[in-house]
């Protein structure tokens, strides 16, 4: 039996959270919230530090299904641990272990002419192996920050993590399959589901040409180490650059399918307004007159240092640090502002782990005077793409890169 | 997955012991309150409601808990349906 341990709770939490790989330590954490600013005043309420099996303690949402962010300060690090990893589920039917040894990757459906079945080690040896880095983001990441705020989970800054996935090209398995020329999506599910029989299984597609890309991987190993429970055992899809929704995890099967797919959690949800966000990599098979499926992420930063109130000397530096992430085109330009947006000025960006990875920034300033300083980041991808002022509203929530300051205090 | 009867069994296990770490969401004590715990909690905890407040009018609830029941199939009879609606409007959402 799995043991969850109940750590901390409260606002008062974050004096014994301790992340690993802090640049610099808050100069007080004790008075820094855990949750940011602009969420629904219940989440204020609600929501507290607690540590699901094999995690450390992350801001739970919701128990059930359970919905858990990462704090801000575990981002100070480019790599997210996989004890720190957010967690995220639709569906309150999750199986509690995985059996391994008998677990089975079905691969197959009517787009496929030779369809068969996966173990683990047919995974680990009959395959070429692949490592890549990427962004696993979910679609809802700051759905909390929304304005006028929309039903959901109420994510703060933290539904994302980078991590190294190793596993295998999907493409390799599909190919072992004997794709049909007919084939237009490829469809997934996973051991968990609903706990009703009357409510709609998370299944999800994605298109062939997204399936057969040598970046998407079946994926069973996570920072060097087995996935952990809640981000997928034994295996999940890892499609770099998408937003997580199509990340399946705990998968027990892929189907090529020669129709669109027509769940409901294709057709009715993770949609967004046609034309209204730059997307470049679109899922056409799925479009309708007014949505079409969320797929690649827009550009985005998070300033992880300095935190949201911190106190610093007159007179003193300050490095501000953070990451900045987009939908896989790579990040060329991080500016960083410390007057409100007035004026932006180049960063230096940090180590490159590729173009579907965190990328770390600093930017080093003097603050000119005592009082508040409003301090803000703004990335700028390959393609030119940039954050936004003001949010594009959209009924779910989804791909809000506002620009967002950190206000410090200069005493 | 689809849910099938040994899965249910082994949910309800699962769920047992998940029970024994999911602590109590506490919801505000008013009429409708024992029709919100009777009809959401088999298949969510109850913090869903509290983060998701005060910000749905009457018209958001409604729209919420029908998707409950026409998307998910929540076998909510209509008479607790509009009690539900009624006490989430009121004690969890904004204007009338």
């Amino acid at each position: 039996m799995l043991e969850r341990r109940r750590v901390l709770q409260g606002l008062g939490g974050m004096l014994a959270f301790a992340a690993p790989g802090l640049v610099s330590r808050p100069a007080s954490p004790g008075e820094l919230p855990y949750l940011t600013f602009g969420l629904p005043a219940g989440v204020y309420d609600t929501a507290i530090l607690d540590a699901l099996p094999g995690k450390q303690p992350l801001i739970k949402l919701s128990y059930r299904p359970p919905n858990y962010e990462t704090p801000a300060p575990y981002f100070s690090s480019p790599i997210t641990a996989n004890d720190a990893f957010f967690v995220r589920y639709h569906l309150a039917n999750i199986p509690e272990q995985i059996d391994l040894p008998n677990w089975r990757l079905r691969v197959g459906g009517e787009g496929a002419a030779n369809p068969f079945e996966l173990t683990m080690a047919d995974l680990q040896n009959g395959f070429e192996q692949v490592e890549i880095t990427a962004v696993c983001q979910c679609s809802g990441n700051r759905r909390g920050l929304s304005e006028p705020h929309v039903p959901g989970v109420q994510w703060g800054l933290g539904a994302m993590g980078n991590a190294v996935w190793k596993g295998v090209r999907l493409k390799d398995v599909l190919a072992k399959a004997g794709l049909r020329k007919e084939a237009v999506e490829i469809v997934f599910d996973g051991a968990h589901g609903p706990v009703s029989d009357k409510t709609p299984d998370f299944v999800k597609s994605i298109p062939i040409w997204k399936a057969l890309d040598e970046n998407t991987i079946v994926a069973f190993r996570m920072n060097g180490q087995a996935l952990p429970h809640f981000n997928g055992l034994p295996a999940r899809l890892v499609v770099p650059g998408w937003t997580g929704t199509y990340w399946m995890k705990h998968l027990v099967s892929i189907e090529a399918a020669t129709k669109p797919f027509d769940g409901f959690w294709m057709k009715s949800a993770y949609r967004i307004p046609n034309g209204k966000f730059p997307v470049i990599e679109r899922f056409l098979s799925q479009e309708n007159e007014t949505t079409t499926p969320i797929t690649e992420m827009v550009v985005n930063s998070l300033i992880t240092l300095p935190a949201e109130g911190q106190r610093f000397g007159t007179g003193r530096p300050v490095d501000i640090n953070g990451i900045a992430w987009d939908g896989g085109y790579g990040i060329r330009l991080v500016e960083a502002s410390t007057d409100d947006g007035r004026t932006w000025h180049e960063a230096d960006l940090g180590r490159d782990d590729g173009r579907f990875a965190f990328r770390p920034w600093s930017y080093r300033f003097t603050p000119q005077g005592a009082g508040a300083h409003r301090i803000a980041a703004k990335a700028t991808n390959r393609v030119g793409q940039t954050q936004v002022d003001t949010l594009i509203f959209n009924p779910a929530g989804y791909h809000n890169n506002v620009i967002r300051p950190t206000t410090i205090t200069v005493a | 997955m689809r849910a099938s009867p040994i899965w249910v069994v082994l949910v309800l296990m699962a769920a047992a012991g998940a029970n024994a770490d999911e602590q109590p969401v506490p919801l505000k004590e008013a009429p409708g309150q024992s029709a919100v715990e009777e009809n959401c909690a088999s298949c969510h905890s109850l913090d869903y409601p509290r983060t998701n407040s005060p910000f749905l009018d009457r018209k958001g609830w409604e729209a919420e808990v029908n998707k409950m029941i026409n998307v998910f199939g929540a076998p909510i009879a209509p008479e607790d349906a509009k009690t539900i609606v009624d006490y989430l409007a009121k004690n969890y959402g904004i204007g009338s």
